[in-house]
């Protein structure tokens, strides 16, 4: 059965990737961008994550997009539909990116390392409990880090984003 | 149960589709779209390793991806309001002035 949903969640996903890649209007772009976040979240549950699950729809769905829609709504998209590729380089890029693919995909087929069907014992117990003791125990001097660089960033996007006096 | 590799070809697939919209689009905002595409896939693989290998490391590490992608993407918004208030325009190739 997990195996079912988890490739119905994989396929959404890459349809929906797809689209976001492939949409002329950069609006359709970011809708169809919110929906692949969703099934990527839906896949973080197949993992036993939820805390993850529920951080990706409210970082992403929630925060991220709806930024992404109000820059959108700031600036006139409509002279940019016109042309969705770069011109004249696509063939370089096009060769380096399925070199890429199939390079990343035969190193995951070919190891041995990749094929473990089942996962390793878990400790059992209440995951979330573990995962934030782990969090704010031994990881307490990246957190604080990542947040002084959320509060720069917060203030770097105010200054810039602000009009010049005069 | 899924096999570990269903988890990284599925994340090799985003990460291409993503590294596409960023190599051949030439609308600026769906070029940072395919990014959060490309972070995300990767944010897949961190879980997928640290759930098969029992490790809460994975899950802390895609915190912290998630995180840092905020920030980018308030300050790189934040960079692509200021510039399209000086020049108004969303291609890529149109913003080459400090190309060498």
């Amino acid at each position: 059965m997990g195996q079912g949903f988890f490739l119905l969640f994989a396929a959404g996903a890459v349809i929906t990737a797809l689209t976001v890649v492939l949409a002329r209007n950069p609006v359709h772009s970011a809708l169809a961008l919110m929906a692949c976040f969703l099934q990527i979240s839906a896949i973080f549950v197949l993992l036993e994550a939820p805390l993850l699950a529920v951080v990706q729809i409210f970082v992403y769905v929630g925060a991220i997009m709806v930024l992404f829609l109000f820059v959108i709504m700031m600036i006139d998209v409509r002279e940019a539909v016109l042309q969705r590729f770069v011109p004249g380089r696509n063939l370089p890029a096009l060769v380096l990116l399925v070199l890429l693919g199939v390079e990343m995909l035969a190193l995951v087929l070919w190891s041995s390392r990749f094929s473990a069907v089942e996962p390793v014992a878990s400790r059992g117990g209440d995951q979330v409990r573990e995962l934030s003791t782990t969090l704010f125990a031994e990881y307490l001097l990246p957190f604080e880090v990542a947040s002084v660089i959320l509060l720069a960033a917060l203030v770097g996007a105010i200054v810039l984003a602000r009009k010049e006096p005069g | 149960m899924v096999p570990l590799w269903w988890y990284i070809s599925l994340a090799v697939v985003l990460f291409v589709i993503g590294a596409a919209g960023v190599l051949l689009r030439r609308n600026i905002l769906v070029v940072l779209m395919s990014l959060e595409l490309m972070l995300n896939s990767v944010n897949i693989n961190f879980i997928a390793f640290g759930r098969y290998y029992d490790d809460f490391r994975g899950q802390i590490f895609a915190i912290f991806v998630i995180a840092i992608t905020a920030a980018e993407v308030a300050v790189a918004l934040g960079i692509l309001v200021a510039l399209v208030r000086n020049k108004p325009t969303l291609k890529i190739d149109d913003v080459t002035t400090m190309k060498g």
